[in-house]
Protein backbone atom coordinates (compact mmCIF):
# COMPACT_ATOMS: atom_id res chain seq x y z
CA UNK A 1 0.00 0.00 0.00
CA UNK A 2 2.63 2.15 0.78
CA UNK A 3 6.33 2.18 -0.30
CA UNK A 4 9.22 4.09 0.07
CA UNK A 5 12.17 3.13 -2.15
CA UNK A 6 15.80 4.96 -2.19
CA UNK A 7 14.45 7.93 -0.27
CA UNK A 8 17.27 10.57 0.44
CA UNK A 9 16.84 14.30 1.78
CA UNK A 10 19.45 17.12 1.66
CA UNK A 11 19.13 20.65 3.06
CA UNK A 12 21.83 22.56 1.43
CA UNK A 13 24.65 20.92 2.06
CA UNK A 14 23.48 18.85 5.50
CA UNK A 15 21.93 14.86 4.39
CA UNK A 16 19.42 14.48 6.45
CA UNK A 17 18.07 11.03 5.14
CA UNK A 18 20.36 8.85 3.17
CA UNK A 19 18.58 6.07 1.85
CA UNK A 20 15.17 4.80 3.20
CA UNK A 21 13.54 1.69 1.62
CA UNK A 22 10.65 0.01 3.44
CA UNK A 23 6.88 -0.76 2.83
CA UNK A 24 3.72 -1.46 4.42
CA UNK A 25 1.26 -3.86 3.32
CA UNK A 26 -2.70 -2.92 3.08
CA UNK A 27 -3.93 -2.82 6.51
CA UNK A 28 -1.05 -2.79 8.70
CA UNK A 29 0.31 -0.60 11.66
CA UNK A 30 3.52 -0.09 11.41
CA UNK A 31 5.73 1.92 13.80
CA UNK A 32 8.94 3.85 12.95
CA UNK A 33 11.34 4.42 15.62
CA UNK A 34 14.54 6.13 15.50
CA UNK A 35 16.79 8.69 17.77
CA UNK A 36 15.84 11.94 18.22
CA UNK A 37 17.03 14.34 15.41
CA UNK A 38 16.89 11.26 13.05
CA UNK A 39 15.01 12.56 10.36
CA UNK A 40 11.37 11.38 11.45
CA UNK A 41 9.94 14.27 10.86
CA UNK A 42 11.13 14.92 7.28
CA UNK A 43 10.79 11.26 6.44
CA UNK A 44 7.25 11.85 7.15
CA UNK A 45 6.72 14.66 5.61
CA UNK A 46 8.41 13.18 2.07
CA UNK A 47 5.70 10.45 2.72
CA UNK A 48 2.86 13.43 2.98
CA UNK A 49 4.32 14.70 0.12
CA UNK A 50 4.59 18.18 1.59
CA UNK A 51 8.18 17.99 1.11
CA UNK A 52 10.04 16.93 -2.23
CA UNK A 53 12.53 14.19 -1.45
CA UNK A 54 15.98 14.91 -3.58
CA UNK A 55 16.47 11.18 -4.69
CA UNK A 56 13.93 8.23 -4.60
CA UNK A 57 9.92 7.74 -4.24
CA UNK A 58 7.16 7.27 -2.33
CA UNK A 59 4.08 5.76 -3.81
CA UNK A 60 0.85 5.03 -2.28
CA UNK A 61 -1.13 1.90 -3.83
CA UNK A 62 1.46 2.28 -6.79
CA UNK A 63 0.54 6.13 -7.38
CA UNK A 64 3.94 7.81 -6.78
CA UNK A 65 3.55 10.96 -4.06
CA UNK A 66 4.06 14.35 -5.35
CA UNK A 67 2.01 16.60 -3.51
CA UNK A 68 -0.20 15.74 -0.46
CA UNK A 69 -2.14 12.83 -1.17
CA UNK A 70 -6.07 12.86 -1.27
CA UNK A 71 -6.79 9.50 0.76
CA UNK A 72 -3.82 10.41 3.19
CA UNK A 73 -4.57 11.81 6.40
CA UNK A 74 -2.01 12.94 8.55
CA UNK A 75 -2.24 13.36 12.91
CA UNK A 76 0.63 15.94 13.89
CA UNK A 77 2.40 16.18 16.70
CA UNK A 78 1.75 19.66 17.67
CA UNK A 79 -2.40 18.76 18.28
CA UNK A 80 -2.66 22.67 19.33
CA UNK A 81 -1.38 23.76 16.57
CA UNK A 82 -3.04 21.54 13.86
CA UNK A 83 -6.85 22.69 14.56
CA UNK A 84 -8.65 25.81 14.10
CA UNK A 85 -8.75 27.79 17.05
CA UNK A 86 -11.92 29.64 15.54
CA UNK A 87 -13.80 26.33 14.66
CA UNK A 88 -15.77 24.29 17.50
CA UNK A 89 -14.58 20.18 17.63
CA UNK A 90 -17.37 19.54 15.27
CA UNK A 91 -16.34 22.40 12.34
CA UNK A 92 -12.83 21.25 12.65
CA UNK A 93 -14.09 17.55 12.14
CA UNK A 94 -16.68 18.54 9.39
CA UNK A 95 -13.91 20.67 7.53
CA UNK A 96 -12.11 18.45 5.30
CA UNK A 97 -15.40 16.47 4.41
CA UNK A 98 -17.20 19.96 3.54
CA UNK A 99 -14.10 20.69 1.20
CA UNK A 100 -14.20 17.68 -0.08
CA UNK A 101 -17.91 18.35 -1.15
CA UNK A 102 -19.30 15.35 1.20
CA UNK A 103 -23.00 15.19 1.24
CA UNK A 104 -24.58 16.26 4.17
CA UNK A 105 -26.08 13.84 5.00
CA UNK A 106 -23.05 10.99 4.94
CA UNK A 107 -20.77 13.78 6.61
CA UNK A 108 -22.80 14.62 9.73
CA UNK A 109 -23.24 10.53 10.31
CA UNK A 110 -18.97 10.30 9.90
CA UNK A 111 -18.70 13.37 11.98
CA UNK A 112 -20.94 12.24 14.73
CA UNK A 113 -19.19 8.42 14.23
CA UNK A 114 -15.54 9.29 14.48
CA UNK A 115 -16.57 11.57 17.51
CA UNK A 116 -18.01 8.94 19.19
CA UNK A 117 -15.20 6.86 17.98
CA UNK A 118 -12.74 8.71 19.94
CA UNK A 119 -14.69 9.08 22.84
CA UNK A 120 -16.02 12.99 22.49
CA UNK A 121 -19.08 12.48 21.70
CA UNK A 122 -20.35 15.00 24.43
CA UNK A 123 -18.35 18.04 23.54
CA UNK A 124 -18.67 18.58 19.54
CA UNK A 125 -19.77 22.30 20.44
CA UNK A 126 -16.73 22.88 22.92
CA UNK A 127 -13.49 24.64 21.24
CA UNK A 128 -10.18 23.12 20.98
CA UNK A 129 -8.71 25.45 23.85
CA UNK A 130 -10.89 24.90 26.30
CA UNK A 131 -9.96 21.13 26.19
CA UNK A 132 -7.17 19.56 27.41
CA UNK A 133 -3.99 18.57 25.49
CA UNK A 134 -4.94 14.80 25.49
CA UNK A 135 -8.56 15.89 24.22
CA UNK A 136 -7.39 17.58 21.44
CA UNK A 137 -5.26 15.08 20.02
CA UNK A 138 -8.03 12.85 19.70
CA UNK A 139 -10.46 15.53 18.07
CA UNK A 140 -7.59 15.53 15.39
CA UNK A 141 -7.11 11.64 15.22
CA UNK A 142 -11.71 12.02 14.69
CA UNK A 143 -10.91 14.51 12.10
CA UNK A 144 -8.14 11.83 10.42
CA UNK A 145 -10.28 8.92 10.97
CA UNK A 146 -13.59 10.81 9.46
CA UNK A 147 -11.06 11.50 6.42
CA UNK A 148 -11.74 7.64 5.72
CA UNK A 149 -8.17 7.66 4.45
CA UNK A 150 -6.36 4.74 2.83
CA UNK A 151 -2.93 5.59 4.30
CA UNK A 152 -3.07 7.12 7.72
CA UNK A 153 0.11 8.89 9.13
CA UNK A 154 0.96 9.43 12.98
CA UNK A 155 3.44 12.00 13.52
CA UNK A 156 4.73 11.45 17.49
CA UNK A 157 1.45 12.14 18.12
CA UNK A 158 1.54 11.69 21.99
CA UNK A 159 4.82 13.03 22.52
CA UNK A 160 3.49 16.13 24.11
CA UNK A 161 0.73 14.77 26.24
CA UNK A 162 1.28 12.98 29.96
CA UNK A 163 2.00 9.39 31.15
CA UNK A 164 -1.78 8.02 31.79
CA UNK A 165 -3.10 10.11 28.55
CA UNK A 166 -0.39 8.45 26.39
CA UNK A 167 -1.51 4.67 27.24
CA UNK A 168 -5.06 5.88 27.07
CA UNK A 169 -4.43 7.33 23.25
CA UNK A 170 -2.43 3.86 22.38
CA UNK A 171 -5.42 2.01 23.08
CA UNK A 172 -7.49 4.22 21.37
CA UNK A 173 -5.02 3.95 18.27
CA UNK A 174 -5.24 0.13 18.60
CA UNK A 175 -8.50 0.25 19.32
CA UNK A 176 -9.84 2.14 15.92
CA UNK A 177 -6.97 0.64 13.84
CA UNK A 178 -8.25 -3.09 14.50
CA UNK A 179 -12.13 -1.72 13.87
CA UNK A 180 -11.19 0.13 10.62
CA UNK A 181 -8.14 -1.62 9.44
CA UNK A 182 -6.22 1.46 8.00
CA UNK A 183 -2.92 0.87 6.67
CA UNK A 184 -1.10 2.94 9.81
CA UNK A 185 2.38 4.91 9.87
CA UNK A 186 3.08 5.76 13.40
CA UNK A 187 6.51 7.53 13.88
CA UNK A 188 7.95 8.17 16.98
CA UNK A 189 10.93 7.98 19.32
CA UNK A 190 9.59 5.62 22.38
CA UNK A 191 10.67 2.23 21.50
CA UNK A 192 8.10 0.86 24.10
CA UNK A 193 5.32 2.86 22.28
CA UNK A 194 6.42 1.60 19.32
CA UNK A 195 7.03 -2.06 20.07
CA UNK A 196 3.74 -1.81 21.96
CA UNK A 197 1.54 -1.14 19.24
CA UNK A 198 3.22 -2.02 16.04
CA UNK A 199 2.82 -5.23 13.73
CA UNK A 200 6.47 -4.02 12.84
CA UNK A 201 9.18 -1.80 13.55
CA UNK A 202 11.16 0.24 11.57
CA UNK A 203 14.42 1.09 13.20
CA UNK A 204 16.04 3.95 12.10
CA UNK A 205 20.22 5.02 12.49
CA UNK A 206 20.82 8.80 13.52
CA UNK A 207 21.06 11.52 10.71
CA UNK A 208 22.01 10.52 7.81
CA UNK A 209 19.40 8.80 8.23
CA UNK A 210 19.22 4.90 6.91
CA UNK A 211 17.18 1.96 7.85
CA UNK A 212 19.09 -0.17 10.51
CA UNK A 213 16.23 -3.01 10.61
CA UNK A 214 12.67 -4.06 10.02
CA UNK A 215 11.68 -6.10 12.53
CA UNK A 216 8.62 -8.03 12.91
CA UNK A 217 6.63 -7.87 16.42
CA UNK A 218 5.60 -11.15 16.99
CA UNK A 219 3.57 -10.48 20.05
CA UNK A 220 -0.13 -11.26 20.34
CA UNK A 221 -2.30 -9.79 18.53
CA UNK A 222 -4.34 -8.33 21.21
CA UNK A 223 -2.47 -5.87 23.05
CA UNK A 224 -2.85 -4.80 26.64
CA UNK A 225 -1.40 -2.28 28.32
CA UNK A 226 -0.56 -4.29 31.37
CA UNK A 227 -0.37 -8.08 30.63
CA UNK A 228 1.61 -7.16 26.80
CA UNK A 229 3.80 -5.07 28.83
CA UNK A 230 4.94 -8.21 31.14
CA UNK A 231 5.44 -10.18 28.34
CA UNK A 232 8.99 -11.54 28.30
CA UNK A 233 8.94 -10.93 24.57
CA UNK A 234 8.34 -7.73 25.13
CA UNK A 235 11.16 -7.38 27.21
CA UNK A 236 12.94 -8.94 24.59
CA UNK A 237 11.87 -6.98 21.64
CA UNK A 238 12.16 -3.72 23.16
CA UNK A 239 16.05 -4.56 24.50
CA UNK A 240 16.80 -5.77 21.18
CA UNK A 241 15.79 -2.60 19.37
CA UNK A 242 17.06 -0.34 22.38
CA UNK A 243 20.66 -2.08 21.49
CA UNK A 244 20.41 -1.21 18.02
CA UNK A 245 19.53 2.50 18.38
CA UNK A 246 22.53 2.41 21.09
CA UNK A 247 24.51 1.14 18.38
CA UNK A 248 23.57 3.04 15.65
CA UNK A 249 25.08 6.03 18.22
CA UNK A 250 28.11 4.60 18.95
CA UNK A 251 28.76 4.26 15.02
CA UNK A 252 28.28 8.13 14.73
CA UNK B 1 -20.31 50.55 44.22
CA UNK B 2 -16.85 50.03 44.06
CA UNK B 3 -16.25 48.85 40.43
CA UNK B 4 -18.16 52.89 39.45
CA UNK B 5 -15.85 54.21 42.27
CA UNK B 6 -12.63 53.03 40.46
CA UNK B 7 -13.98 54.08 36.95
CA UNK B 8 -14.92 57.36 37.45
CA UNK B 9 -13.22 57.83 40.32
CA UNK B 10 -9.38 59.58 38.31
CA UNK B 11 -11.94 61.55 36.12
CA UNK B 12 -13.57 63.01 38.80
CA UNK B 13 -10.14 64.08 40.52
CA UNK B 14 -8.88 65.68 37.52
CA UNK B 15 -11.91 67.66 37.10
CA UNK B 16 -11.62 68.39 40.36
CA UNK B 17 -7.91 69.83 39.54
CA UNK B 18 -8.95 71.56 36.65
CA UNK B 19 -11.74 73.67 38.21
CA UNK B 20 -9.38 74.23 41.60
CA UNK B 21 -6.70 75.37 38.76
CA UNK B 22 -9.22 77.49 36.65
CA UNK B 23 -10.44 79.28 40.37
CA UNK B 24 -7.34 80.27 41.26
CA UNK B 25 -5.27 81.44 38.40
CA UNK B 26 -8.36 83.24 36.64
CA UNK B 27 -6.70 82.61 33.31
CA UNK B 28 -9.08 83.53 30.60
CA UNK B 29 -7.12 80.79 28.35
CA UNK B 30 -8.36 77.82 31.06
CA UNK B 31 -12.37 78.58 31.54
CA UNK B 32 -13.52 76.37 34.66
CA UNK B 33 -15.38 73.12 33.74
CA UNK B 34 -18.71 74.68 34.46
CA UNK B 35 -18.34 77.11 31.72
CA UNK B 36 -17.27 74.54 29.43
CA UNK B 37 -19.64 72.25 30.16
CA UNK B 38 -22.29 74.76 29.46
CA UNK B 39 -20.30 76.18 25.78
CA UNK B 40 -20.41 72.13 25.33
CA UNK B 41 -24.42 71.39 25.51
CA UNK B 42 -24.72 74.79 23.73
CA UNK B 43 -22.29 74.28 20.88
CA UNK B 44 -22.72 70.68 20.31
CA UNK B 45 -26.28 69.71 20.87
CA UNK B 46 -27.42 71.36 18.20
CA UNK B 47 -26.81 71.83 14.19
CA UNK B 48 -22.85 71.45 14.23
CA UNK B 49 -23.50 67.93 15.84
CA UNK B 50 -25.24 67.68 11.92
CA UNK B 51 -22.80 70.16 9.75
CA UNK B 52 -19.32 69.42 11.43
CA UNK B 53 -19.31 65.96 13.94
CA UNK B 54 -21.52 64.38 11.23
CA UNK B 55 -19.48 64.92 8.17
CA UNK B 56 -15.70 64.56 10.11
CA UNK B 57 -16.78 61.24 11.46
CA UNK B 58 -18.43 60.27 7.74
CA UNK B 59 -15.31 60.81 6.10
CA UNK B 60 -13.05 58.95 9.37
CA UNK B 61 -15.29 55.79 8.66
CA UNK B 62 -14.42 56.78 4.22
CA UNK B 63 -10.89 56.76 4.58
CA UNK B 64 -10.99 54.03 7.52
CA UNK B 65 -12.67 51.49 5.21
CA UNK B 66 -10.96 51.99 2.08
CA UNK B 67 -7.23 51.97 3.82
CA UNK B 68 -8.73 48.83 5.06
CA UNK B 69 -9.70 47.20 2.04
CA UNK B 70 -6.54 48.42 0.35
CA UNK B 71 -4.21 47.33 3.16
CA UNK B 72 -5.59 43.94 3.82
CA UNK B 73 -5.96 43.42 -0.04
CA UNK B 74 -2.28 44.49 -0.47
CA UNK B 75 -1.34 42.76 2.47
CA UNK B 76 -2.68 39.54 1.65
CA UNK B 77 -0.40 38.67 -1.73
CA UNK B 78 2.58 40.36 0.20
CA UNK B 79 2.31 38.13 2.98
CA UNK B 80 2.30 34.92 0.97
CA UNK B 81 5.30 35.78 -1.55
CA UNK B 82 8.58 35.69 0.28
CA UNK B 83 9.78 37.42 -3.42
CA UNK B 84 7.22 39.87 -3.24
CA UNK B 85 7.87 41.28 0.52
CA UNK B 86 11.83 41.27 -0.90
CA UNK B 87 10.85 43.99 -3.27
CA UNK B 88 7.75 45.35 -1.75
CA UNK B 89 9.28 45.96 1.91
CA UNK B 90 11.77 48.44 2.09
CA UNK B 91 9.58 50.85 -0.43
CA UNK B 92 6.71 50.05 2.18
CA UNK B 93 9.15 51.16 5.12
CA UNK B 94 10.31 53.84 3.47
CA UNK B 95 6.59 55.49 2.97
CA UNK B 96 5.18 54.38 6.27
CA UNK B 97 8.18 56.73 7.38
CA UNK B 98 6.52 59.56 6.01
CA UNK B 99 4.62 61.51 8.30
CA UNK B 100 1.25 61.53 6.99
CA UNK B 101 -0.04 64.67 7.83
CA UNK B 102 2.90 66.53 5.54
CA UNK B 103 0.86 65.21 2.26
CA UNK B 104 -1.77 67.67 3.13
CA UNK B 105 -0.74 69.98 0.92
CA UNK B 106 0.62 67.93 -1.60
CA UNK B 107 -3.35 66.04 -1.85
CA UNK B 108 -4.43 69.22 -1.63
CA UNK B 109 -2.68 70.15 -4.91
CA UNK B 110 -3.85 66.96 -6.25
CA UNK B 111 -7.27 66.75 -5.42
CA UNK B 112 -8.38 69.74 -4.49
CA UNK B 113 -9.55 70.82 -1.26
CA UNK B 114 -13.17 69.07 -0.80
CA UNK B 115 -14.06 65.65 1.08
CA UNK B 116 -11.71 63.73 -1.36
CA UNK B 117 -8.69 65.41 -0.32
CA UNK B 118 -10.00 64.48 3.36
CA UNK B 119 -10.63 60.89 3.04
CA UNK B 120 -7.05 60.65 1.08
CA UNK B 121 -5.20 62.40 3.85
CA UNK B 122 -6.99 59.97 5.91
CA UNK B 123 -6.08 56.68 3.78
CA UNK B 124 -2.65 57.55 3.26
CA UNK B 125 -1.90 57.39 7.02
CA UNK B 126 -4.19 54.73 7.62
CA UNK B 127 -3.29 52.46 5.23
CA UNK B 128 0.11 51.42 6.71
CA UNK B 129 -0.41 50.08 9.96
CA UNK B 130 -2.85 47.73 8.77
CA UNK B 131 -0.94 46.69 5.42
CA UNK B 132 2.29 46.17 7.20
CA UNK B 133 0.54 44.17 10.35
CA UNK B 134 -1.28 42.20 7.71
CA UNK B 135 1.76 41.25 5.75
CA UNK B 136 3.49 40.55 9.06
CA UNK B 137 0.23 38.40 10.44
CA UNK B 138 -0.06 35.76 6.97
CA UNK B 139 3.59 35.64 7.17
CA UNK B 140 3.59 33.99 10.30
CA UNK B 141 0.53 32.01 9.38
CA UNK B 142 1.11 28.95 11.59
CA UNK B 143 3.32 26.07 9.67
CA UNK B 144 1.63 23.26 10.93
CA UNK B 145 -1.66 24.56 10.21
CA UNK B 146 -1.05 25.25 6.97
CA UNK B 147 0.25 21.52 6.19
CA UNK B 148 -3.07 20.39 7.72
CA UNK B 149 -4.59 23.05 5.20
CA UNK B 150 -2.61 21.04 2.37
CA UNK B 151 -2.86 17.20 3.73
CA UNK B 152 -6.84 17.73 4.12
CA UNK B 153 -7.30 19.64 0.66
CA UNK B 154 -8.88 22.74 2.64
CA UNK B 155 -8.71 25.61 0.98
CA UNK B 156 -6.71 28.73 2.49
CA UNK B 157 -9.09 31.50 2.36
CA UNK B 158 -9.96 29.48 5.82
CA UNK B 159 -7.02 29.76 7.05
CA UNK B 160 -5.50 33.25 5.38
CA UNK B 161 -7.61 36.02 7.02
CA UNK B 162 -8.68 34.21 10.40
CA UNK B 163 -4.92 32.93 10.90
CA UNK B 164 -3.58 36.46 10.58
CA UNK B 165 -7.13 38.79 12.50
CA UNK B 166 -5.46 39.05 15.23
CA UNK B 167 -2.29 40.86 13.73
CA UNK B 168 -5.01 42.44 11.28
CA UNK B 169 -6.97 43.76 14.39
CA UNK B 170 -3.50 45.01 15.95
CA UNK B 171 -2.96 47.29 12.57
CA UNK B 172 -6.99 48.00 12.45
CA UNK B 173 -6.65 49.46 16.00
CA UNK B 174 -3.10 51.26 15.39
CA UNK B 175 -5.08 52.95 12.33
CA UNK B 176 -8.06 54.50 14.61
CA UNK B 177 -6.08 56.41 16.64
CA UNK B 178 -3.66 57.30 13.36
CA UNK B 179 -7.43 57.98 11.60
CA UNK B 180 -8.92 60.38 14.47
CA UNK B 181 -5.71 62.54 14.13
CA UNK B 182 -5.66 62.74 10.46
CA UNK B 183 -9.12 63.51 10.53
CA UNK B 184 -8.49 66.73 12.56
CA UNK B 185 -5.68 67.69 10.95
CA UNK B 186 -6.84 67.27 7.42
CA UNK B 187 -10.35 69.71 8.50
CA UNK B 188 -7.84 72.64 9.53
CA UNK B 189 -6.57 73.12 5.93
CA UNK B 190 -8.33 74.72 3.77
CA UNK B 191 -11.59 73.56 5.45
CA UNK B 192 -15.41 75.21 6.15
CA UNK B 193 -16.99 72.31 7.84
CA UNK B 194 -15.46 69.68 10.10
CA UNK B 195 -14.50 69.49 14.11
CA UNK B 196 -10.92 70.57 13.10
CA UNK B 197 -12.21 73.43 11.67
CA UNK B 198 -14.47 74.17 14.33
CA UNK B 199 -12.03 74.19 16.80
CA UNK B 200 -9.50 76.41 14.65
CA UNK B 201 -12.42 78.94 14.25
CA UNK B 202 -13.14 78.89 18.01
CA UNK B 203 -9.91 80.03 18.88
CA UNK B 204 -9.06 82.44 16.12
CA UNK B 205 -12.61 84.16 17.38
CA UNK B 206 -11.40 83.69 20.95
CA UNK B 207 -14.43 81.40 22.08
CA UNK B 208 -12.09 79.80 24.46
CA UNK B 209 -14.56 77.86 26.16
CA UNK B 210 -16.57 76.74 22.73
CA UNK B 211 -12.68 75.80 21.43
CA UNK B 212 -12.37 73.73 25.09
CA UNK B 213 -15.50 71.76 24.37
CA UNK B 214 -14.62 70.51 20.56
CA UNK B 215 -11.70 69.47 22.03
CA UNK B 216 -13.05 67.42 24.79
CA UNK B 217 -15.36 65.72 22.10
CA UNK B 218 -12.66 64.69 20.33
CA UNK B 219 -11.35 62.87 23.02
CA UNK B 220 -15.19 61.91 23.66
CA UNK B 221 -15.42 60.65 20.36
CA UNK B 222 -12.27 58.65 20.28
CA UNK B 223 -12.59 57.21 23.39
CA UNK B 224 -16.10 55.88 22.06
CA UNK B 225 -14.45 54.74 18.90
CA UNK B 226 -11.78 52.81 20.61
CA UNK B 227 -14.83 51.15 23.24
CA UNK B 228 -16.52 49.79 20.28
CA UNK B 229 -14.00 48.93 18.54
CA UNK B 230 -12.48 46.90 21.85
CA UNK B 231 -15.99 45.56 21.60
CA UNK B 232 -15.57 43.98 17.81
CA UNK B 233 -12.02 42.56 18.36
CA UNK B 234 -13.38 40.80 21.34
CA UNK B 235 -16.33 39.05 18.96
CA UNK B 236 -13.76 38.69 16.38
CA UNK B 237 -11.24 37.11 18.37
CA UNK B 238 -13.19 35.23 20.85
CA UNK B 239 -10.56 32.64 19.89
CA UNK B 240 -7.71 34.36 20.61
CA UNK B 241 -5.69 33.67 23.52
CA UNK B 242 -5.59 37.39 24.52
CA UNK B 243 -9.40 36.90 25.02
CA UNK B 244 -9.48 33.20 26.51
CA UNK B 245 -11.43 33.82 29.91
Amino acid sequence: MLEVTGLRKVYGSREAVRDLTFSIDRGELVCVVGPSGCGKTTLLRCIAGLLPATAGTVSVAGVPVTGPPPDMAVVFQEYGRSLFPWMTVRQNVELPLKERKVAKERRERLVSESLAAVGLADVPGAYPWQLSGGMQQRVAIARAIAYEPRVLLMDEPFAAVDAQTRAELEDLILALWQRLGTTTLFVTHDIDEAVYLGQRVVVLSSSPTVVLEDLKIDLPAERDQLATRALPRFADLRGHVYAQIQKAKGVR
Amino acid sequence: MKAILRVLGLPALLVLAWWAYSASADNFYVPDPGRVAAAFAETWFGERLLDDALPSLGRLLAGYVVATAVGVGLGVPIGLSARLRATAEPVLEFFRAIPPPVLVPLIMLLAGIDDTMKVLVIVSGCVWPILLNTVEGVRALDGVLADTCRMYGISRRHLILRGASPQIMAGLRQALSVGIILMVISEMFASSSGLGFTIVLFQRGFQIAEMWSGILLLGLLGFALSTAFRWCERRILFWHWSNRA
